[in-house]
């Protein structure tokens, strides 16, 4: 290696030879994607420039709609209409790739014919893509084997056999168990870690110099998330990759890439290697990404003030060996019975003026749990006791949907997805103003007049009313939720992963804003979540859930900083912490039940 | 997997045959009287007297006398060894009279059926894939005239112009001189050449509203995830739709043989008057208001089963074509 070898920004005119520098194996040069809409043309990619290197990883940054997932398709020219990439120049310099045989040849993608053979030859075999969901990003219909064995048919001369036989290495490669049997079996019948693994197998195939990764781990649980990333780390290491990948994960970001891009707007704001973008971020974008990420990674203050003001009270929602079972038919003609023991003799108690959090990955049976405290869900066995505000206790697990409306108004939910969870329908009045029309407790200007002032509580304008859902944006649907929540005046949210699918910085505020609403009207909140440092922010006790058993309940500081169940130190060394300097998923241990 | 399926899927069936067929025999005779009621009836309007006792030594011998219970497991049971009763009307046993009608119905539903699929099939992808362009309007403009169309007045208008402007005869399924022939090849040709009518006529509707059905299918898929996938991974785009997209628009496709095809032979019957096709729909009729029971009986129960076997076969393919239903 010669002196300047490690300046990563390395010169790509450098001749063939003396080539000592990195060189980038793919360059985006000035790269232009637009959609035509009706209202003009929408440029979601501007002005993009790039360059990924050989056993780099390149992470690009940024928040939904920031075009980072359109730069990574404009690249293959795969922008699913109306899009369109209009200027620009994407070089993939072929003789550097480990394919390449060492006399210059330098493609333009952009120059190529979308559908033209010569791009179909570039992509899955010079550059390789996955993306972010692995539900739906195979097809359910065919077998693993098939789709996977495709790309190598597909671009390589080889017999059925052989094709076959370099699928089961793949699959072996990327730690599928048993790949001899796999590979004859569908995508459902694989798990969510399992079927990514399928796909980051697909797109190695043909090994590729180039991978492109869009968002690979955001739909998996953090402790395969560590295992999904430490694959690809160990698969680059081994075949010399460029690796673009593609995030909204500052803790990811620092745990995986070596530069990093930062994306706002369809502009990139801000490129760099690693460390001096963590350390000396320059745009005021990036150091508001950042603050954003470690803000969440310590209590809020705000909490810890209000708690020293008021100490959480008596215990007002109390679940003694609350078990859920779910019944299935089984058997040859469906006349037998089964059933599935989703929450297991589950013991838990909310004070008064507390945040409680639930955590626990996909399948833990935490949402089953939320909604058996409101019982929405009867119950299997067990108690819920609720002292409501006359201090009257009783028990919610043997009452019938009549006898429940008087509690259900004391206890709202809050749901995850912002989109669905609000009826495009009606307007923002109207939902808002439903529980109260249903209660019949308010009706005609007394109802407006309460439905402005929930608006203003979550901070947002009173004009909202007379406007639909799709008017507003992720951030903003999540707090005509939460006015929703408390519009009968309740005592206790559950707040099912609240704050799951907004952008960090927006997270924080509806955070706050509950805290806000909590200080205000005297609320105690269940949290539902998958990730640990929303629930450090905002929670004052944590249950860990695993497998629809409550393994672990105590102060969230405590459980945080000294886990003792060992599922618990499993599932917090899986957390990817945003600082590139402690790397510590490599110290991760996997959890196996005794 | 796929076997056990299967057997599951028949062995529930036959429970569902005999509620069905319970159902049949009770709608036969829910009208008040039965078919000596009719019969005297008809005789009476044509001036004839019918004396009492000779309706009632009648009665008695068909059993019509005995309570309803008793009269289905007579019927039922001799289905059971294919004896189908006799008709009254007819004087003859009902199988004499059923089975080469139900075959000529069976054999149009089925080419019509065919047809459909046929045609439905590109046509529909074509218009999903082409969405918004000159072609997908034409194709929508025609699929909504063929779904506006009774059947029976496409029949007359082309009937009427095979005759003026061709002279040729299109009604019926064979030419005069193979109607009482035994069947040969000769028959089995001439059969071919009446059947395209028909089946166009019959298939017009059905084939507009698949296409619809295809191609709104299609569109939901063509954006999934798993065909980017598969477009990153360098498939031709011909190749791409066809094996992705495609194949999974094609599971309502096929759910609807399970209604498409009782629904051809049902719904044929006032096509098949206008073009007096000798197949079951009129002699259904006909036996339905004279309360003939058991040819009635035996036509209506025949229907079912070919309804009943048509869900099973869109069914198996369903589980052929789509592995997340054989393995729930």
């Amino acid at each position: 290696m010669s002196g300047n070898a490690d300046s990563p920004a390395g010169m790509p005119n450098v001749p063939a030879g003396s080539g000592q520098e990195p060189r980038p194996v793919l360059e985006v040069r000035n790269l232009v994607t637009e959609f035509a809409t009706r209202r003009g043309v929408f440029r979601a990619v501007d002005d993009v420039t790039l360059s990924l290197y050989p056993g780099r990883t390149l992470c690009v940054v940024g928040e939904s709609g920031s075009g980072k997932s359109v730069t990574a398709r404009s690249i293959l020219q795969i922008v699913d209409p109306p899009g369109r990439v209009a200027s620009g120049q994407v070089l993939l310099h072929r003789h550097l790739t480990a394919r390449g045989r060492g006399a210059e040849n330098t493609v333009d993608l952009v120059s190529l014919d979308p559908r033209s053979s010569a791009i179909r030859a570039i992509r899955g075999r010079d550059v390789a893509m996955i993306f972010q969901e692995p539900m739906s990003s195979l097809s359910p219909v065919h077998r693993i084997g098939d789709q996977v064995g495709e790309v190598i048919r597909l671009h390589e001369h080889v017999s059925k056999r052989e094709a076959r036989d370099r699928t089961i290495e793949l699959l072996r490669k990327v730690e599928i168990p048993r790949p001899e049997v796999a590979i004859d079996r569908y995508p459902f019948e694989y798990s969510g870690g399992m079927r990514q693994r399928a796909v980051i197998a697909m797109a190695l195939a043909c090994n590729p110099a180039v991978l492109i990764a869009d968002e690979p781990t955001t739909a998996l649980d953090v402790t395969i998330q560590a295992e999904i990333l430490a694959l690809i780390r160990q698969l680059q290491r081994d075949s010399d990759m460029a690796v673009m990948f593609i995030t909204h994960d500052m803790g990811v970001v620092a745990e995986i890439a070596d530069d990093i891009a930062v994306m706002r707007f369809g502009k990139m704001v801000e490129r760099g290697d690693v460390f001096s973008i963590f350390e000396k971020p320059q745009h005021d974008y990036t150091r508001h990404l950042l603050n954003a990420v470690r803000e969440l990674d310590r209590p809020s203050e705000r909490r810890l003030a209000m708690r020293a003001k008021a100490s959480p009270g008596a215990p007002i929602l109390v679940m003694s060996d609350m078990r859920k079972e779910f019944p299935f038919s089984t058997g040859f003609l469906g006349l037998k019975h089964d059933s599935i023991v989703a929450v297991e003799d589950a013991s838990l108690a909310l004070k008064a003026g507390e945040n409680l959090g639930i955590v626990g990955e996909s399948g833990s049976g935490k949402t089953t749990l939320g909604r058996c405290l409101q019982r929405v869900h009867p119950v299997t066995s067990g108690r819920i006791l609720y002292t409501d505000r006359h201090g009257k206790t009783i028990d919610l697990a043997p009452l019938t949907d009549n006898q429940l409306k008087e509690p259900w108004r004391d206890i709202r939910m809050v749901f995850q997805d912002p989109f669905s969870s609000l009826n495009p329908r009606m307007t923002v009045g109207q939902i808002i103003g439903e529980p109260l029309l249903v209660n019949g407790s308010l009706s005609g200007a007394g109802l407006r007049a309460r439905v402005a002032e929930l608006l203003g509580l979550v901070g947002l304008p009173a004009s909202a009313a007379e406007r639909y859902p799709h008017a507003f944006s992720g951030g903003q649907r999540q707090r005509i939720s939460i006015a929703r929540a408390i519009a009968p005046d309740p005592r206790i949210i559950i707040a099912d992963e609240a704050s799951s699918a907004l952008d960090v910085s927006l997270r924080t505020q509806i955070l706050d804003l509950m805290l806000d609403l909590q200080e205000r009207l005297d609320l105690s909140f269940i949290f539902i979540s998958h990730d640990i440092a929303v629930i450090r922010y905002f929670c004052d006790r944590i249950a860990v859930m695993h497998r629809g058993r409550i393994v672990e309940t105590g102060d969230t500081e405590t459980v945080c900083s000294n886990p003792q169940h060992a599922y618990t130190q499993s599932l917090l060394s899986a957390v990817p912490v945003a600082d590139p300097r402690r790397r510590g998923m490599t110290h991760r241990f996997r959890y196996r039940e005794p | 997997m796929l076997i056990t399926y299967i057997i599951r899927r028949i062995l529930w069936s036959v429970p569902f045959l005999f509620v069905v067929s319970l159902i049949a025999f009770a709608l036969i005779q829910a009208p008040p009287g039965d078919y000596l009621t009719t019969f005297a009836a008809t005789l009476a309007q044509s001036g004839d007297v019918v004396d009492q006792e000779r309706l009632e030594l009648l009665r008695e011998r068909y059993g019509l006398d005995q309570p309803f219970i008793v009269q289905y497991w007579k019927w039922i049971s001799g289905v059971l060894v294919g004896d189908f009763g006799i008709s009254f009307e007819w004087q003859q046993p009902v199988s004499n009279l059923i089975w080469e009608r139900m075959a000529l119905s069976v054999t149009l539903a089925t080419s019509t059926l065919l047809f459909t699929w046929a045609v439905a099939f590109p046509i529909g992808v074509y218009s999903a894939v082409k969405k918004y362009t000159l072609g997908d309007y034409v194709i929508t403009a025609v699929g909504f005239i063929g779904l506006a169309m009774p059947s029976f007045l496409v029949a007359l208008v082309l009937m009427y112009i095979a005759v003026v402007f061709f002279g040729t005869d299109v009604s019926g399924l064979f030419s005069e001189e193979f109607e009482k022939a035994p069947w040969s090849l000769a028959k089995i040709g001439d059969l071919l050449s009446h059947l395209w009518l028909p089946v166009v006529i019959l298939g017009l509707g059905s084939t507009a509203s698949l296409t619809r059905i295809m191609r709104a299918n299609l569109l939901d898929e063509l954006h999934k995830p798993y065909v980017t996938t598969a477009r990153a991974k360098g498939l031709s785009e011909l190749r791409l739709i066809l094996k992705y997209p495609v194949r999974m628009a094609l599971n309502p496709f096929v759910s609807t043989l399970g209604w498409a095809f009782p629904q051809l032979i049902s719904g044929a019957v006032i096509t098949a008057f206008v073009l007096s096709l000798p197949t079951s729909g009129p002699l259904l009729l006909q036996a339905l208001l004279a309360q003939d029971m058991y040819l009635a009986g035996a036509f209506i129960l025949l229907l079912c089963c070919l309804s009943v076997v048509g869900m099973l076969v869109s069914d198996i393919l369903l589980a052929v074509i789509d592995p997340r239903i054989r393995y729930r």
